[in-house]
């Protein structure tokens, strides 16, 4: 088993996250988000406004990760989770995009569900990342998290007039390649999407970006432009990643893609050193890379706000 | 994901993880490989490797990122190698066996087995 972080470098770390914080709200309205800045989540009355909060976005947890880049990962998890504890009106679900563990270890698991079960929002739904499927026999995160999906890894679900497609990207890899969705799961997008109308608002979420952002370190996934020819005729539609521990977004059409900040720890900007390590980053600057996204809905119509909160 | 492809997938990281325990149940297996090959720096090093079959191959893992080793054809599969960890195997049969990290699929590497 890893060593245990000092309680030196836990009680520093701590000590920096200890500081109070501002983020970014991000308002989606036709497909283009707009950022507005936000003091502590559900603190700014401009937040209020934008309607009452419909999911929050955890990922990359990395629960087992104990590092240089982050010695206190269990620490950061347990303010993200008090962060959003705090939120004056709670969201309705909770959407975690994957590596949830670092080494799909079952103490790993266990304790992250432990941690996870602390939200006062109960319903939660996950994908894994490449971490959480990396046990020999790629069964930890289904016994688990399988359920939902029937052990397929993708799933839908409809909430407050919006629909949800869970998708798994993290299993066919080809060598030297990107993420892959694989045509069965593709098939399955469509039949899921036929009977739908075009002015339902769609939220796809999956753990590798839906579209490529850095394809030397595999940031993307090669079958993509195949879920998105599908999602053209809808009016809003966004989707959501997690992976690249950093926030990159961009705007096709209607189509708002959007990529969260890690719990645990930041990466690189793509193709900065050797590969997607983690990345030391001063003490003090830590709480500021480290993040969640919540998503609201605006009453009275079919638009999101975005909402990308830091422990900062 | 094909169900049928990812039951295959399963089946084959079980038979994997079977043959595997069987491969580094010996100490002396795992104490002295007669090859290794390091992951650094998101690469397999070196990354093509010729031995002789009945040869035991130590992969280690010397970043500070967890790498895994996965055989394409679902030959082996490591669990997640974290830093400094090493997995084992015993190539018994003559053949090519290609490879990669299966969380940085990038990483791919091939092991040449003579008779």
């Amino acid at each position: 088993m890893p060593d245990t972080p000092s309680f030196e470098s836990r009680r520093k770390a701590l000590k920096c996250l200890a500081y109070g914080g501002a983020g970014t709200l991000f308002t989606l309205a036709g497909g283009v988000l707009t950022p507005i800045e936000l003091a502590l989540a559900g603190s700014d009355p401009k937040a209020a406004s934008l309607g009452r909060p419909l999911f929050v976005q955890i990922s990359d947890t990395h629960i087992g990760f104990n590092k240089d880049a982050n010695p206190d990962v269990n620490g950061t998890l347990k303010q993200t989770i008090e962060l959003v504890n705090a939120m004056p009106e709670q969201p309705e679900l909770i959407i975690h995009t994957g590596d949830i563990t670092h080494l799909s270890r079952p103490a790993e698991f266990d304790l992250a569900q432990q941690m996870l079960g602390q939200l006062r929002t109960t319903e939660l739904h996950t994908v894994p990342g490449e971490h959480d499927t990396s046990d020999a026999t790629v069964t930890e995160y289904f016994n688990r998290f399988g359920k939902a999906s029937n052990n397929k890894g993708y799933y839908s679900f409809d909430h407050a007039g919006v629909h949800f497609i869970a998708l798994i990207n993290v299993l066919q890899f080809k060598p030297g390649g990107l993420g892959t969705l694989g045509d069965e799961q593709l098939a399955w997008v469509a039949a899921d999407l036929k009977s739908r109308s075009s002015s339902t608002p769609i939220v796809v979420f999956a753990h590798m970006p839906l579209w490529t952002i850095y394809e030397p370190w595999g940031w993307g996934t090669g079958d993509a432009d195949q879920l998105v020819s599908m999602l053209r005729r809808f009016g809003s539609v966004s989707m959501l990643n997690g992976h690249i521990h950093q926030i990159v977004q961009k705007v096709e059409g209607n189509i708002t893609f959007h990529s969260a900040r890690s719990t645990a720890y930041p990466q690189p900007l793509a193709g900065e050193g050797p590969g997607p390590q983690p990345l030391k980053v001063p003490d003090d600057q830590l709480p500021q890379m480290l993040g969640v996204t919540s998503v609201s809905v605006v009453k009275h119509s079919r638009a999101f706000a975005l909402r990308d909160s830091t422990l900062a | 994901m094909n169900t049928a492809a990812f039951k295959t997938l399963r089946a084959l990281a079980v038979a994997a993880a079977l043959w595997t325990a069987a491969a580094i149940a010996g100490p002396a297996a795992e104490a002295d490989p007669a090859a290794r090959v390091v992951m650094k720096d998101f690469m397999f090093a070196p990354a093509a490797l010729t031995v002789k079959a009945g040869t035991v191959v130590s992969w280690t893992n010397q970043d500070n990122e967890p790498h895994t080793v996965a055989s394409d054809a679902g030959v082996f599969r490591s669990g997640a190698l974290d830093t400094n960890e090493s997995f084992s195997f015993k190539f018994d049969k003559p053949g090519t066996y290609h490879f990669l990290c299966s969380i940085h699929p990038y990483m791919v590497g091939t092991i040449t087995v003579e008779p």
